[in-house]
């Protein structure tokens, strides 16, 4: 089996571009994805590209011919679809091509254009993810659920809203010299609490914005980066992905999320790595209550124990296990479509060292990417190595 | 094709709110003994195809709930309201909780009714505690 490398990372501003196409940011994004690479575009045997609402947001169907063309790649595209893990599957998908044998050099990415809807728009837009009859016509919408999930939590576990807070607050610090992020910007546990209600007991601050961008990696073969003398250090060595029930009343434990915790299990056994040895993270926090439930469906926390991770300072910048270095979806933004590979562009800069936020791991060698559609019925996790030179 | 003013109805689920306005609400249960909702071919636990209408126990628990304040279009006029997860044993039933979210927690007992949306007169799922 061939190993996977990561050649290239490219992404957009992150942020209000209500003017821009999907295909355009695309199109920014995959251009300094190749460029950084430095791969021959004619080399490029497939564009594998994430996106969650372009038919509601830009009645644009059928986006992979469009994201081919943005790249000038003379090459078969496909748009893959799981909610907000839309780039997640897009990306285990290309891993598993590479390693078979069945491709060298492959363009994967995703793309979102959502903030030229209205705020409504984009509620009404981001809730089919959710189950349609059974849980948008009763009221549902995308932070209700999470909200939902916030409350058993707190119900079965403990935790505040101000433990809460500090998850959002750590994101937002994170973000503040990522010149990607939307929000570059710090908050206060205060201001995080005095925001207005969304969802009880979710608010504004809690919430991931509405955000425009795109974000695309090159995966090369081990041997096509030997033979090309790319600069090609990390490794791409785990890949899972998990399922659930669609909606939170067919699950047994709304308070855990175990298609993520599959996932994870799935993606370590595969690098051979263990929650312990990873060194940093970044996880689909879209919800400040979803960055928790990673946490320890990742294996970092038990159950129940991840909710004061960010207070205690172990996964802020300089804590034990820094997640969300890029400002995660909270401050950084989550372009649906865009999310997946966009952590694995962060991470792979981390790694490599020339990322603005690399000088908070200097040692680090093993990062975790943790992307879940919907309220995670769909979940992919990758596991990322420094390559020993 | 329909016409453009015709109501398209989803079929099982529009016959479930139908029982359900009629007070005579059910759930699907496989031979195996796990109960869904419908419209179901299989049972999505174990896959076994030979399901019943079993009718809706009385009362459920809350399991898990939110008060939305800020809603999609089709709740604008609705909000804030309060959305559940109650739990009935076999299955579990998302709905409004015909309360305010003061009165209400997890464990609270209600049953399960019909009812429509404020803003455009959809129907809806509801619960009344007991």
């Amino acid at each position: 089996m061939t190993k996977v490398r990561v050649a290239g990372a490219g992404i957009t501003k992150f942020g209000r571009h209500p003017e821009r196409t999907s295909r355009d940011l695309f199109a920014e994004a995959g251009a300094t994805a190749i460029e950084d690479a430095g791969v021959a575009r004619d080399d490029v045997e497939g564009v594998y590209y994430g996106n969650f609402m372009g038919e509601l947001s830009e009645h644009q169907g059928h986006q992979g011919p469009l994201a081919a063309e943005a790249l000038g790649v003379q090459a078969p595209a496909t748009r893959y679809e799981s909610a907000c893990a839309s780039s997640g599957v897009a990306l285990r998908q290309a891993v598993r091509d590479v390693r078979n044998g069945e491709a060298d050099v492959l363009v994967v990415g995703g793309s979102e254009r959502m903030t030229n809807l209205s705020t409504a728009g984009s509620t009404e837009a981001l809730a089919i993810a959710a189950d349609e009859l059974y849980e948008v016509r009763a009221g549902v919408t995308f932070p209700g659920a999470y909200a939902m999930m916030a409350t058993a939590y707190f119900e079965q576990f403990g935790g505040t809203r101000e433990d809460l807070a500090h998850v959002a607050v750590k994101n937002h610090a994170n973000a503040v010299g990522n010149e990607h992020a939307q929000y570059q910007r710090e908050i206060t546990v205060e201001a995080a609490l005095d925001s207005p209600a969304v969802a009880d007991p979710l608010h504004l601050y809690d919430a991931c914005p509405v955000t425009d961008g795109a974000s695309a990696v090159v995966l090369v073969s081990e041997d096509y980066a030997e033979t090309n003398d790319l600069d090609a250090g990390v490794a791409i060595t785990g890949t899972g992905q998990g399922g659930d029930r669609m909606a939170l009343q067919d699950r047994e434990n709304v308070a855990t999320s175990p298609a993520a915790t599959e996932a994870a299990e799935e993606a370590y056994a595969d690098a051979g790595v263990a929650a312990d040895d990873v060194d940093l993270a970044e996880v689909h926090d879209c919800f400040t209550i979803a960055e928790v439930l990673a946490l320890e469906s990742l294996g970092f926390f038990e159950t129940g124990e991840g909710i004061t991770a960010a207070r205690d300072g172990i996964t802020t910048q300089d804590g034990a296990l820094p997640v969300n270095l890029s400002g995660g979806l909270k401050a950084k933004g989550h372009p649906v479509g865009a999310t997946g590979t966009s952590q694995v562009a962060e991470l792979t800069k981390l790694l490599r060292g020339d990322h603005v936020n690399s000088e908070h791991v200097p040692e680090a060698r093993v990062g975790v990417a943790h992307n879940a559609g919907g309220t995670v019925a769909s979940a992919v996790v990758h596991v990322l190595e420094e390559v020993a030179e | 094709m329909t016409e453009d003013d015709e109501p398209v109805r989803d079929a099982g689920f529009d016959e479930f709110l139908d029982a359900l306005a009629d007070g005579e609400g059910y759930y699907v249960e496989c031979a195996n003994g796990h109960g869904s909702l419908p419209p179901r071919r299989v049972c999505p636990e174990c896959g076994s195809a030979d399901l019943d209408e079993t009718p809706l126990p009385d009362s459920g628990e809350v399991a898990t709930y939110t008060r939305v304040h800020v809603p999609a279009p089709s709740f604008a006029d609705d909000a804030p309201y309060v959305t559940a997860v109650v739990d009935f044993g076999p299955v579990r039933l998302t709905g409004q909780v015909q309360a305010d979210v003061e009165d209400v927690e997890i464990g609270l007992d209600v049953e399960p009714g019909f009812g429509e949306t404020e803003t455009r007169g959809e129907r809806l799922v509801v619960f009344e505690p007991r």
